[in-house]
């Protein structure tokens, strides 16, 4: 049963004075509005959060955002998959459609944060790592520095083309009224940034946000009698890599990348050459390297090139992260998955403003962890 | 306390150990020591924004095992992640691995103290 997807929300990503139940409902209300589904007619209610109970002491927030919302008695679940909660949401929302289960499905994301110090929300994050990496004082951007420095030695790449990443995303987040960072940086600002687990440093990394968005899906059929205005999840996939990062044999490959994007290439009968546009999970610069190679738009260890050359500029050949990605858009960090699919299908009917680019074919990659679990969606414009 | 890597009926090695092989779902029958072993850094970094309970700056790597002398072992080598005993480390160094009592602050962090063990190895340049 072909899904499609008929309204898309999100609130304003940043340092928020409301907490989770009020940026939960808020996206969802919006949602609801953009998509003109009435409360009642929600079947199945998806919330993708990470650590709400972490956080701030709140759990059930499914059942807490269902009654908010008016959508009783429709059945309603929390998805986690750590930062990857949001796709994940997308997936079990597809699938609430595709098999029948439901007829109209709403999913929430969203994660409140910014309440807790950088050290508090970064050991919180820390807390899904392997004990025997948790001990040593492991934390996800000092895999990132690792990664990168193995990266940069490995294929002769220039420090540079890391900054150039920031420095894109900024500059596509000015056009995001979303976004936490409206603000263009320079290459000296993002290179002489202070260090953070070196080589990279604090321009490297996303912030930390509260924030929400959300996704309304259906029936293809349902969605040609609501609206003209819709896109289809033509293909979706979902991976699980290693839990304990060095066990990989190439620390370059995300493997849960590589496996999740060909499953949803071959489900929606594509390849990397159809792509007009692409969210990826730049949570650390060189994730967005790490995504064009396993996505299979570069080959391994060129990606850098590509971002030397202009080539995922808005108005290069294939645009990354028109958001702003979650490096100046924020990382609420189940929301983060939820937004994505925001920007891809604003994207593909027309509604992205000063951001849009000509699409009628998006994928967005979401990685939770440090790429240990991942989900790729493809969605294509309506006929 | 020993860094035992875990070994499975067709060969396939692993630090820290599983109760399958994640290579082949066997179990993983055999274990062995790395800790009286060198190693060379894959790579490595100096985190500066720790977590409460972990110094700063926490330098860490990631360490190859080699270990073509393990009879029946079908991979070359092993990699595990550890903190460094020095802020001065690069890439292809040899490190052996030190004994600590304590690596982080057990109490100062999420995770239950009583959850985990919170001794270990840090790597040391030769």
């Amino acid at each position: 049963m072909g899904v499609a997807v008929i309204g898309a929300s999100m609130t304003k990503f940043g340092q928020r004075d409301a907490w989770i139940r009020e940026l939960l409902s808020q996206a969802g209300e919006e949602c609801l509005t953009d998509a003109g589904v009435a409360p009642d007619d929600v079947e199945h209610l998806y919330v993708s959060n990470m650590a709400s109970g972490e956080f701030e002491g709140q759990t059930g927030i499914m059942n807490l955002l269902a009654h908010d919302l008016g959508v009783l008695p429709a059945y309603s679940e929390r998805v986690d998959q750590t930062s990857s909660s949001g796709g994940a949401g997308i997936y079990e929302a597809w699938q609430s459609v595709a098999s029948g289960a439901s007829e109209m499905t709403l999913l929430v994301g969203g994660e409140k944060m910014t309440h807790k110090t950088t050290g508090q929300a970064t050991d919180i994050i820390a807390s899904i790592t392997h004990p025997d990496e948790y001990k040593h004082g492991v934390t996800l951007p000092s895999f990132a520095g690792m990664t990168a420095r193995h990266y940069l030695e490995r294929f002769d790449a220039p420090r540079e083309s890391l900054a150039r990443v920031a420095v894109k995303n900024h500059r596509n987040g000015v056009d995001n009224p979303k976004a936490q960072f409206q603000t263009e940086i320079t290459m000296e600002k993002a290179l002489e940034s202070p260090i953070i687990a070196d080589p990279l440093r604090l321009y490297d990394f996303c912030p930390i946000t509260d924030g929400s968005a959300a996704l309304m899906f259906t029936t293809e059929e349902r969605a040609k009698e609501i609206t003209d205005e819709y896109a289809l999840v033509s293909g979706i996939g979902g991976a699980t890599d290693t839990h304990v990062v060095h066990e990989r044999d190439d620390p370059t490959v995300m493997g849960g990348v590589v496996e999740s994007s060909k499953e949803a290439y071959e489900m929606a009968g594509l390849s990397p050459e159809d792509l007009d546009v692409a969210e990826l999970h730049d949570m650390f610069t060189i994730l967005e390297f790490l995504q064009l190679e396993g996505i299979g738009v570069a080959e391994q260890g060129t990606a850098w090139e590509m971002a030397m050359d202009g080539a995922t500029a808005k108005d290069g050949e294939l645009p990354i992260n028109t958001s702003g990605g979650l490096k100046s858009k924020g990382h609420p960090l189940g929301a983060s998955g939820v937004a994505q699919g925001v920007e891809i299908y604003e994207q593909l009917v027309g509604e992205a403003g000063p951001r849009q680019v000509e699409a009628d074919t998006a994928l967005a990659c979401n990685v939770g962890g440090f790429g240990n679990c991942v989900i790729t969606t493809i969605m294509e414009a309506a006929e | 306390m020993t860094l035992e890597a875990g070994m499975c009926a067709n060969g396939h090695v692993s630090y820290p150990t599983h109760p399958l092989c994640p290579e082949c779902g066997e179990p993983q029958e055999e274990t062995f020591d790395l800790a009286d072993r060198t190693a060379e850094v894959v790579t490595w970094t100096h985190s500066t924004a720790t977590p409460p309970g972990v110094r700063e700056p926490n330098t860490l790597a990631i360490v190859e095992f080699d270990i073509t002398d393990v009879s029946d072992a079908s991979d070359e080598f092993v990699r595990a992640l550890g903190q460094v005993t020095t802020d001065e480390v690069e890439t292809g160094d040899t490190v052996e691995p030190v004994y600590v009592e304590e690596l982080r602050d057990p109490d100062a962090g999420i995770k239950v103290p009583e959850s985990q063990d919170w001794d270990g190895y840090r790597w040391d340049p030769v």
